[in-house]
C-alpha cells in the first residue's frame, strides 16, 4: 500500500517537473497572442484575445525582414537537397572504399574520417574568400547562392556519412554482389539496385542527424548566404528580425513560435524513429 | 583485366563527387586558413593579393589581448560546468525514464523536444524569459519580490549570465544525452542484476558495480559530445547574451560572457581583423584536438568488454 502511494507521488513529481521543463514553450505560445504592451507587462498571464495570435502571425508573414514563406521554402530546399546528396554521394563512395581493398582506399577513408575533428571555425573565413576567388575566376556563384550552401553542407557532413555507411557496408556479405555480377549487372547497377536499398536504416539515421543540424544551423548560412540576402534560412530570418525589431517581443516570440512549429509537428509524428535514429547515430559515430 | 579496369573506373567515378566536395570545402580552406594566420590578411585583401608574411604576430597579439584571454577562461569555465550539469542531470533522468513509472515514454519525448530547436532560436526565447518572464514572476509571487528588481536581472551580471548560458545549454542538450544513457542502460542484461540480487547486493551496489561499468561506453560518447559542443558554443551565446554585460579585465573593458567561438567571429568581422580571427581559430582547433584525444583516451581505458 505504502509503495503504491510512493509510486504515485513520484509520478506526480515527474509530471510537474516535465511541465516546468516545457514551460518555456508555453510562454512562447501565450505571449505570441498578445500585443506589444501586454507582452512585456504581463508575460505570465493568459492572453485576453487569442485572435491576436493571427494578427501577429500575419505581421510575421508579411514582414519584409523575415519573409516567412520564402525563408521557410529556402530552409526546406537547402535541407532537402543537402540530405539527398549526403545520402547518395557518401554511400556510393563508402561502397567502393569498402569493396576495393587497396592502400589508396584505406588512406582516403582515414583522411575523410580524421577530418571530423576539424571545427567549422578554422575553415569558415578562408572558405568565404576561397568561394569569392572561384567566382572571380570562373564566374560560378557560390556565395549567396543555393549551390554554394549545399556544397558547403556536403563538405561538412560527408565525413560522418561516409564513416557510418562504411561501417554498415562492411557487414553486407559479398555473395549478394557476386551473384549479380554473374548475372551480368554492371558495377553501378549492383550498387543502386542491390546495396543502396539495403542501406535504408543508415539513410534514415543520416537524414535525422544531418537534418536537425542543417535545419537549425545559423553560422554557416550567416557566412555563406549573408544578411539581407534574397535567399535566407529560418534561423537567419529570426536573427535578422530580432536584430531589426529590438524588444518587439510580441512579434519576435511569434516568429520563434512559427519557426518551431513545423519541427515539433514533424517530430511528434515520427518521434520513435527520430529518437532511435539519433541514438544509433551517436553510438556509431 | 577488362573487369579490373571497369572496377577501378567505377571506383574513381563513385568517389569523385565526395572528394571534390571535401577538397573544396575542407582541405583547401583549411590550408589557406593556416597560411593566412601567419599573414596580415584583412577584409579588403583578396585571396593571393599582396599579403605580407608577419610570422607569429597574430598569435602573440591574441595571447596578449585581454578579450581573448577572458574568452578562453570563460569558455573553460562554461565547458566544465556545462559538461558536469548536463551529464549528471541526463543520468538522473535516464534512471527515471527506465524505471517502472507509467508515463516514462511521455517523459522521454518531452525532455527530447528542446534538442530539435536551434540554439539561436532558443537563445532569443530564453532572453525573454530571463528579462521579462522571471521579473514578472517576482512581481506576483510573494517572497520572490527581489526578482522584479531591475538590478537583479539574471543577464545583467557576468556570473549569473554564464549560469544562464549553462541553463539554456543544459535545457537544450539534456534530452539527447539522456537518450544515449537510456539506450546503454536498456542494453544491460537483466540477468546480471538478478545474479547480484541473489548474491545479496543492494540497489545502490547494483547501480554502482554493474550499471556504471556496463554503460562506460556511453560515457565515452556523451563526454565527447558534451565537451565538444560546449567548447564550440556559438548560437546560444550570440542570441542570449551577445557577449554582454561588459566587464573590466586587465584594465580593459571587454565583453564579460563572450565565449571563444563568438570572440573569433567578432575579431574577424566586427573588428575587421581577419588574420587575427584566423589565428585564434587555429589555436581553437589545436586545443579542441588535444582535448578530444585526451578525453577519448581516458574514457576508453575505463571501458569493459562483455
Amino acid at each position: 500500500m505504502k509503495k503504491r502511494y510512493l509510486a504515485a507521488a513520484a509520478e506526480a513529481l515527474m509530471v510537474l517537473f516535465l511541465i516546468l521543463f516545457l514551460y518555456p514553450f508555453i510562454i512562447v505560445f501565450i505571449n505570441s497572442a498578445k500585443d506589444s504592451f501586454s507582452v512585456t507587462q504581463y508575460p505570465m498571464r493568459l492572453p485576453e484575445h487569442w485572435g491576436q495570435l493571427l494578427v501577429n502571425m500575419r505581421s510575421i508573414i508579411v514582414s519584409p525582414n523575415i519573409r516567412y514563406g520564402s525563408s521557410f521554402l529556402s530552409s526546406v530546399m537547402i535541407t532537402a537537397a543537402s540530405l539527398v546528396l549526403l545520402t547518395i554521394l557518401p554511400s556510393q563512395a563508402a561502397w567502393v572504399l569498402v569493396r576495393t581493398k587497396t592502400r589508396v582506399s584505406q588512406l582516403i577513408f582515414m583522411v575523410l574520417v580524421a577530418a571530423m575533428v576539424i571545427p567549422f571555425q578554422i575553415v569558415m573565413f578562408p572558405l568565404i574568400s576561397w568561394f569569392r576567388l572561384i567566382f572571380d575566376v570562373t564566374g560560378i556563384r557560390l556565395l549567396r547562392s543555393y549551390t554554394g550552401i549545399v556544397l558547403a553542407y556536403i563538405g561538412f557532413g560527408l565525413s560522418l556519412s561516409v564513416f557510418m555507411y562504411h561501417g554498415f557496408i562492411k557487414g553486407i556479405p559479398l555473395e549478394l554482389e557476386e551473384a549479380a555480377t554473374i548475372d551480368g549487372s554492371s558495377q553501378p547497377g549492383i550498387f543502386y539496385r542491390i546495396i543502396f536499398p539495403l542501406l535504408a536504416p543508415i539513410h534514415a539515421t543520416i537524414c535525422i542527424l544531418h537534418g536537425i543540424w542543417i535545419w537549425n544551423d545559423f553560422l554557416l548560412p550567416l557566412l555563406v548566404l549573408g544578411r539581407g540576402n534574397r535567399i535566407q534560412t529560418l534561423p537567419l530570418a529570426v536573427a535578422n528580425f530580432a536584430g531589426a525589431y529590438v524588444k518587439q517581443w510580441d512579434l519576435i516570440l511569434t516568429a520563434i513560435l512559427m519557426a518551431m512549429i513545423p519541427v515539433i509537428i514533424l517530430f511528434l509524428a515520427a518521434q520513435k524513429k527520430i529518437i532511435k535514429g539519433m541514438v544509433a547515430g551517436s553510438i556509431k559515430g | 583485366m577488362a573487369a579490373r579496369r571497369r572496377l577501378s573506373m567505377t571506383f574513381w567515378i563513385f568517389l569523385a563527387p565526395v572528394l571534390i566536395a571535401f577538397m573544396m570545402v575542407i582541405i583547401i580552406p583549411f590550408f589557406i586558413g593556416v597560411f593566412y594566420s601567419f599573414t596580415d590578411w584583412n577584409a579588403t585583401a583578396r585571396t593571393g593579393g599582396a599579403l605580407q608574411f608577419v610570422g607569429l604576430k597574430n598569435f602573440t597579439d591574441s595571447f596578449s589581448d585581454p578579450a581573448f584571454i577572458h574568452a578562453s577562461i570563460m569558455t573553460v569555465i562554461y565547458t566544465v560546468i556545462n559538461v558536469f550539469v548536463i551529464n549528471v542531470l541526463a543520468v538522473a533522468l535516464a534512471l527515471v525514464v527506465t524505471s517502472s513509472l507509467r508515463l516514462r515514454n511521455l517523459y522521454r519525448v518531452g525532455f527530447f523536444i528542446p534538442y530539435l530547436i536551434g540554439g539561436l532560436i532558443l537563445g532569443y526565447l530564453w532572453q525573454f524569459i530571463f528579462n521579462n518572464a522571471i521579473p514578472a514572476v517576482g512581481g506576483f509571487l510573494p517572497g520572490f519580490g527581489f526578482l522584479a528588481d531591475p538590478n537583479n536581472l539574471v543577464l545583467s551580471r557576468v556570473g549569473s549570465s554564464i549560469a544562464a548560458l549553462v541553463i539554456v545549454g543544459t535545457w537544450q542538450y539534456v534530452g539527447y544525452i539522456m537518450m544515449i544513457y537510456v539506450a546503454a542502460i536498456e542494453a544491460v542484461p537483466e540477468s546480471l542484476y538478478e545474479a547480484a540480487r541473489i548474491d545479496g547486493a543492494s540497489q545502490w551496489q547494483g547501480f554502482r558495480l554493474i550499471m556504471v561499468p556496463m554503460i562506460a561506453q556511453a560515457f565515452t560518447i556523451t563526454m565527447f559530445l558534451t565537451l565538444v559542443n560546449s567548447f564550440k558554443q556559438f548560437d546560444v551565446n550570440y542570441a542570449l547574451t551577445a557577449g554582454g554585460p561588459a566587464t573590466m579585465f586587465m584594465d580593459k573593458s571587454i565583453f564579460g560572457t563572450e565565449l571563444l567561438a563568438l570572440n573569433i567571429y567578432r575579431t574577424a568581422f566586427v573588428s575587421n581583423n581577419l588574420a587575427a580571427g584566423q589565428a585564434r581559430a587555429v589555436v581553437f582547433f589545436v586545443v579542441l584536438v588535444i582535448i578530444t584525444v585526451i578525453q577519448v583516451r581516458i574514457n576508453k581505458s575505463k571501458e569493459i568488454e562483455l
